[in-house]
């Protein structure tokens, strides 16, 4: 009856519900930090779906792979993708270190970071718009994982955590438009800031224009974000140009592939902004 | 009834979009949204209240997955599954060519308020938006009419069939 008499005024049912979004918008626009409690509990509920509805897909991906096709060359196939990615992981980790130990400031910043504290993690689910640039794993804060961590893959730089519910989180992507990482170029050493355009592409940003830029120059971390682990690959350059203001237009691509995601490293060393936090007083 | 079955398939549809969808669209460069498809097509079949309910579950659950803000999703998908059950009522959007321009409509419509939001709140820029909202459009619009198409077809195929042993016997 009351629903009958609901379908009879669609114009006040479409002005409540546009009240409801404008004061939902507002209540978040207005927050100055933290994290909506509604869409940490749809985030965790969710994500439970869509790790049921991954488990099916992987099911029928693996009956087809695994079994109608070669079973014995997928098994072979699978292990040593698996030995490629720790190889390639490690070769970037040696390089890392490698660079920390020409400057005998940053000797003790090796000894901290050298052994990184990670955890390998699956990708469950893409984002649920295509607006933005996120990605679900199958990892959360049961394994320790925190907001702001560090998420990389063989290739290079993923993205950080930004919502970890207790068996998944949500990671935002390199590439996404609000995503951004402190980035050097690794042959000169000119410091700069990489963020997401959109649309697949990063942009350092803050290069000035008298410095030595190239294309197909490499950028890694710079580490000053206090997220990132310096040294790690984000891509190379695509194109500089010498623009009209004081900084130089540089396009990165990026060395990952995020459209083919299916396992990543999580670095669960804390990021240097919290670990410097002053710890409370003993009483 | 009719409730339930619009609220599984907007479900389907997310579950769809963010799992299967990393691999069916990866490679055409065109983000299609699934979730408003599905949205569109409620509204024009079961009008604007319908339309207007199942455009805010709808949003909401695609905003709360996603990393922005809690609502304007809601909002744009809201507008268009009311606008989307007007125009289905007070229009024959039956054929294919009238339902490929309600999608085409309906993203551009949703476009303009999901970006002119974030933009006016100073949340997001979005350089050069018009090519990746006529993508998005166009390809909304041609996923769209091909499913709404095979969803209506696929009962009367089952009917014609059991007809067809019936008379056999």
């Amino acid at each position: 009856m009351a629903l009958a008499d609901i379908r009879q005024r669609p114009g006040v049912v479409l002005a409540v519900a546009i009240l409801l979004h404008v004061t939902l918008i507002s209540a978040q626009v207005n927050t100055a930090s933290g994290l909506p409690v509604l869409q940490v509990v749809t985030f965790g509920s969710f994500s439970e779906v869509q790790r049921g509805t991954m488990s099916i897909i992987d099911g029928v991906r693996g009956l087809w792979s695994g079994y109608i096709a070669l079973q014995q060359v997928q098994q072979e196939n699978t292990a040593l993708k698996q030995e490629m990615q720790t190889l390639q992981i490690k070769l970037q980790q040696e390089r890392a270190e490698a660079q920390r130990t020409d400057n005998l400031r940053q000797l003790l910043e090796l000894r901290e970071r050298a052994n990184l504290d990670t955890v390998a993690a699956e990708v469950i689910a893409g984002a649920a718009s295509p607006d933005f640039r996120t990605v679900t794993i199958d990892k959360g804060s049961s394994d320790s994982l925190e907001t702001d961590m560090a998420v990389i893959s063989p290739a290079g730089v993923v993205g950080r955590i930004i919502l970890p519910s207790r068996r998944a989180s949500k990671v935002q992507l390199l590439i996404d438009r609000n995503a951004a990482a402190g980035a050097l170029i690794e042959r000169t050493r000119v410091q700069g800031v990489v963020v997401g355009m959109g649309d697949g592409l990063l942009h350092m940003q803050y290069v000035p224009g008298s410095a030595d830029v190239k294309t197909g120059d490499l950028v890694v971390t710079s580490g000053i974000d206090g997220i990132f682990p310096k040294g790690f690959v984000i891509g190379t350059v695509d194109h500089a140009d010498r623009g009209a203001g004081a900084y130089h237009e540089i396009v990165v691509r990026p060395a990952v592939d995020f459209s083919r995601l299916e396992e990543v490293l999580i670095v669960r060393t804390p990021p240097a902004s919290r670990s410097s936090q002053p710890e409370e007083p003993a009483k | 009834m009719r409730s339930a079955v619009a609220l599984a398939a907007i479900v389907i549809s997310i579950a769809v979009q963010t799992t299967l969808g990393r691999y069916i669209f990866r490679d055409s460069g065109t983000a299609i949204d699934l979730v408003l498809i599905v949205v569109v097509y409620i509204a024009i079949k079961s009008g604007p209240v319908t339309g207007l309910l199942a455009g805010t579950v709808a949003g909401l659950i695609q905003d709360a997955l996603s990393s922005g803000i809690l609502g304007i999703g809601g909002l744009a998908k809201t507008i268009v599954g009311f606008l989307s059950g007007v125009l289905g009522t007070q229009f024959i959007v039956t054929a294919p060519l009238p339902r490929f321009l309600l999608l085409v409509v309906a993203t551009a419509l949703h476009a303009a308020i999901f970006m002119g939001l974030y933009t006016v709140l100073n949340l997001r820029q979005f350089p050069a938006p018009y090519p990746a909202i006529a993508g998005q459009a166009f390809g909304n619009a041609f996923v769209g009419v091909v499913a709404f198409q095979v969803i209506e077809w696929f009962p009367g195929f089952v009917d014609r069939r059991r007809a067809g042993r019936f008379l056999k016997r």
